[in-house]
């Protein structure tokens, strides 16, 4: 990278202005205190038409207070996390909590709880690139894909590499910090017929460069995903099977996730309310999460709380076998934390895994949805219902693309009618899992 | 130049400048540094915010945060070239370097000089007030109590209620190679409610909320807390009683106000100048074409008092404006920033906007709404055989380059022989904007704008917006329900 990183140092310093917040808050009055900060550094470049477009270089830093005087509770926090800002960050935290209502939940983790085992999880691997060879990597990327035939332009590519530190700290003494970085370089290309223009993209994400697929590979795949799409038309509307692409089945993934999370669960802003131990999904299903997984991309060995993480398994042979739970929420439900404030780390599902060829042979005849539109799930009744587009697919075989139509069911209905996952695991983000095979939606197209 | 914009750059430049050291005079020189070899244009933008936010649960304010963010982002340009870095000091030595970091984007051509500041008269939206200040923590907190109160009074079927109220106090400066100097001071608060209810075993949300660019007491004037919280409660009432949403192709009628986000997603990205600029958009190139019924105008209009997406000057320095996109269904504009309006030779239409001083500008919509028509409305469901009414959305998404777009209906009935029936579960809505708006078969009387909740993200950034709209009928949308 061109701007300068040094992580140690930075590391050091956020610790102790973490510190240096906790005693100021000890001081001012505060009877615990917990602080996060983190910097984060990094590089963008985006090409297009084969000329470099925008060139950023950004730099963030922040510090979050929370001061609890009793069970009062105040929050404050600034993008900047130099010593005049801590102490004004501090000051308002505690004048917030001089008004904020009792609550007896409140309060940091139990002290028990807190990491002791802080083992180095890999995730940092800086790049050092220059703008020039980012350019360049971008430049392949896009030239790759509009050397296919048929690419009409292009919508660019870029590349960006960042790292940073995380800091956590509290006043039980724990303090946990991680450095980590991330890589990516995406594609986004343009394609037209006589019925109009299509665009689709790709991308590769790791948290090390080596990791990252070829640029040469994420332009091409990106043209053929844009190709792919020309000459769309509505499905026909109907009840049917869905399969659901890797990229969006780990969607499916992260809706079960929101619906087992404590806050829903104690705002009763859940369809899995009072659920423990149903049934939910097929009993050859399970889904767990792997926090302390080395070079993963949601690796960590603390919480937002502090909390030990741990191999927590959400579902066990199809049944809900834990909820997702911080301390806070963990007392409102009157349950133990999970270790899981900021959400689940690397979640993997334990299942049989068939080949695409032969989920589709079996779905026969409905749609292969490779793309959703719009924010159309209610987390409350389950109820789903999205734009969509993908293929069309009759005798187990992929005919024509489809677009502007809209698949609608129940999640609830949908995770009971799970029947099949495919293995082309989508490793790119923090949730693992292959195309999801859901025996009937509704269709809504022509 | 008038007082106020005087004023407005005093307080600007006490709030930005002063406490590192700097003054107007310095911004020159901070300029130059991004004025490199082959630098064609630069900006500097200066912004501080304070947030503010308290949240009531469990009828207890338990929970309340503030924020303060701010610093510099200096932008370089050399054609269709940005350089960009960001710094949150804003001190001499911070614009020497980011300014230099942005122009290495070009490292040869001639050396531009900058333009003397000119700080331009422009008329202000809003009054340059901090919202945060006025109202006592006391009595905010008395008005989400309120909040509570009410909704728990309207209905036993009410299990839980949230409330929350935010303000944004926001400062920024622009000054640019061109002689560009502007200053804003913009508030913007929110209050909001949102309610479960639940009765026989079945459990629906419900939610209402509104604000704008004014000091908190006027939400406290207005008697919001009161207002939305029994429009959260109305509302999660009709959604118990919904029964599953037809699927496939029929008329849709929309209600006024708020479900002018289809204008927001079914048009206005498509009609950003940088989509435009780089062909991307299903609109590129169709300037002076027909793109709508014939009595569709939409216009996009920052200049309206007091309202959640205007802008008294845009973040490029450039004047809000209200700018007629598609007039009596013919497509008459783009909405422009500078670097997109000079690459299309067009003129800038004040709609440059970013998230913060750490993201680069783009052209984005500030209130985008249809101007009202003609028709009845109870003429427009009467038309009606077998249809949907929707009157709110959750939100939406657009692809401008095939011309796809959904929104989601949180609150929509069934419409049967011209009478609007049953409550429907939300369903999803799916259309192609240009065929969409060649649908619009009858216009409303009734134009209204959304109540001020509606926030457009783009590129991962996101801002505030405004919508609007009279009652509308589209021939035939699909309608993303489950039963067929």
């Amino acid at each position: 990278m061109t701007q300068a990183f040094d992580a140690a140092a930075q590391q050091t310093l956020l610790e102790s202005r973490a510190r240096m917040a906790l005693d100021l808050a000890r001081r001012l009055g505060a009877d615990a205190c917990e602080v996060g900060a983190s910097v984060d550094q990094g590089v963008g470049v985006s090409v297009r038409e084969g000329e470099v477009e925008t060139v950023e270089l950004s730099r963030d830093q922040g510090i979050a207070v929370t001061v609890y005087v009793g069970q009062r509770k105040g929050s404050a926090s600034s993008s900047d996390a130099g010593e005049a800002s801590v102490r004004a960050v501090v000051e308002k935290a505690l004048a917030i909590a001089r008004h904020t209502g009792e609550d007896p939940a409140s309060g940091l983790a139990d002290a028990r709880l807190m990491a002791t085992e802080l083992p180095d999880l890999d995730v940092h691997h800086p790049w050092p690139l220059s703008i020039d060879e980012a350019t360049d990597l971008a430049l392949r990327c896009e030239s790759a894909g509009r050397g296919i035939a048929g690419i009409k332009s292009s919508d660019g590519a870029s590349l960006s590499s960042g790292e940073g530190v995380r800091v956590y700290a509290n006043s039980h003494g724990f303090l946990g910090s991680q450095c980590g970085s991330r890589h990516s370089l995406s594609c986004m290309l343009i394609a037209e017929d006589e019925n109009g223009m299509q665009r689709d993209y790709d991308f590769t994400s790791a948290r090390a460069p080596r990791d990252l697929a070829a640029a040469e590979a994420v332009g091409e795949s990106a043209a053929r995903r844009t190709l792919q799409r020309l000459g769309g038309r509505r499905p026909a509307t109907g009840r049917m099977p869905v399969l659901f692409d890797p990229s969006l089945a780990s969607g499916l993934v992260g809706h079960l996730m929101s619906a087992i999370a404590g806050g829903a669960l104690y705002r009763q802003a859940s369809f899995l309310c009072d659920r423990l131990n149903a049934p939910l999904f097929p009993d050859w299903f399970s889904l767990g999460e792997r926090p302390m997984e080395v070079g993963a991309m949601a690796s960590s060995p603390f919480d937002g709380d502090g909390v030990q993480t741990r191999d927590n398994v959400f579902v066990r042979d199809g049944r809900l076998a834990s909820y997702m739970l911080s301390a806070y929420s963990a007392r409102r439900l009157g349950l133990e934390t999970t270790g899981n404030a900021g959400g689940a780390r690397n979640l993997r599902i334990t299942a049989p895994l068939e080949s695409r060829e032969a989920l589709l042979a079996r779905m026969g005849r409905g749609v292969l949805v490779t793309e959703l539109m719009g924010q159309g799930v209610n987390g409350v009744t389950g109820d789903y219902s999205r734009g969509a587009a993908g293929f069309w697919v009759e005798g187990g075989k992929i005919q024509h693309p489809v677009e502007e139509f809209t698949i609608a069911g129940n999640l609830e209905t949908m995770f009971k009618g799970l029947i099949g996952i495919g293995d082309d695991i989508d490793t790119r983000g923090s949730i693992h899992t292959g195309s999801w095979l859901v025996d009937e939606m509704m269709v809504a197209g022509g | 130049m008038t007082s106020q914009t005087h004023a407005m750059l005093d307080e600007a430049t006490a709030v930005l400048l002063t406490p590192g050291g700097l003054d107007l005079a310095a911004l020159d020189a901070g300029l130059g540094h991004a004025m490199g070899p082959g630098i064609d244009y630069a900006d500097l933008y200066f912004q501080r915010s304070w947030h503010e936010g308290w949240v009531l649960e469990d009828g207890e304010v338990k929970e309340a945060s503030y924020n303060i963010d701010g610093g510099v982002g200096v932008r370089a340009l050399a054609g269709e070239k940005t350089g960009f870095a960001y710094s949150n000091q804003i001190t001499a030595d911070a614009l020497a370097e980011t300014g230099r970091t942005a122009a290495g984007i070009v490292r040869h051509g001639d050396r531009l000089g900058v333009a003397p500041g000119v700080a331009m008269g422009s008329q202000a939206r809003y009054a340059g007030v901090d919202p945060l200040t006025g109202l006592s923590a006391e009595d905010k907190i008395a008005m989400l109590k309120l909040a509570d109160r009410v909704a728990r009074a309207a209905d036993p079927a009410v299990s839980q209620v949230s409330a929350s109220l935010t303000g944004v106090h926001e400062v920024v400066l622009v000054r640019a190679s061109d002689g560009t100097l502007a200053a804003d001071i913009r508030p913007l608060v929110r209050f909001n409610v949102s309610v479960i209810a639940v009765r026989n075993g079945r459990r629906e949300r419900g939610s209402a909320g509104g604000g704008g660019r004014y000091a908190m007491q006027r939400l406290r004037d207005e008697n919001v807390a009161e207002r939305y919280a029994k429009e959260a409660v109305r509302q999660a009432l009709v959604n118990l009683e919904a029964v599953d949403a037809p699927a496939g192709q029929m008329p849709v009628v929309l209600g006024p106000g708020w479900p002018g986000i289809l204008l927001h997603e079914a048009v206005g990205h498509g009609l950003e100048g940088d989509f435009n600029r780089k062909g991307s958009s299903a609109f590129a190139g169709r300037i002076g074409q027909r793109v709508a019924s014939p009595g569709v105008t939409v216009v996009d209009d920052a200049t309206l008092a007091d309202r959640r997406g205007s802008l008294s000057v845009d973040d490029e320095g450039t004047p809000g404006q209200s700018t007629t996109l598609i007039e009596d269904g013919i497509l008459t504009g783009y909405m422009q920033d500078k670097v997109n309006a000079r690459l299309m030779g067009m003129a800038p239409t004040g709609n440059a906007r970013r998230e913060s001083f750490a993201h680069l500008p783009m052209p984005r919509m500030t209130n985008t709404y249809m101007r009202a028509g003609h028709d009845d409305p109870a003429d427009i469901l009467k038309s009606v055989r077998r249809g949907i009414y929707a009157v709110s959305f959750g939100g939406g998404q657009v692809d401008i380059t095939s011309g796809k777009f959904v929104f989601s209906a949180s609150e929509a009935y069934l419409i049967e022989d011209g009478r609007i029936t049953a409550p429907v579960k939300g369903a999803t809505l799916i259309g192609n904007g240009p065929e969409a708006m060649g649908r619009v078969s009858m216009i409303g009387h009734d134009m209204e704008l959304d109540t001020g909740i509606g926030v457009c993200g783009k590129e991962g950034q996101g801002v505030p917006v405004g919508v609007g709209q009279p009652t509308l009928k589209l021939d035939e949308l699909t309608v993303g329900g489950t039963q067929s």
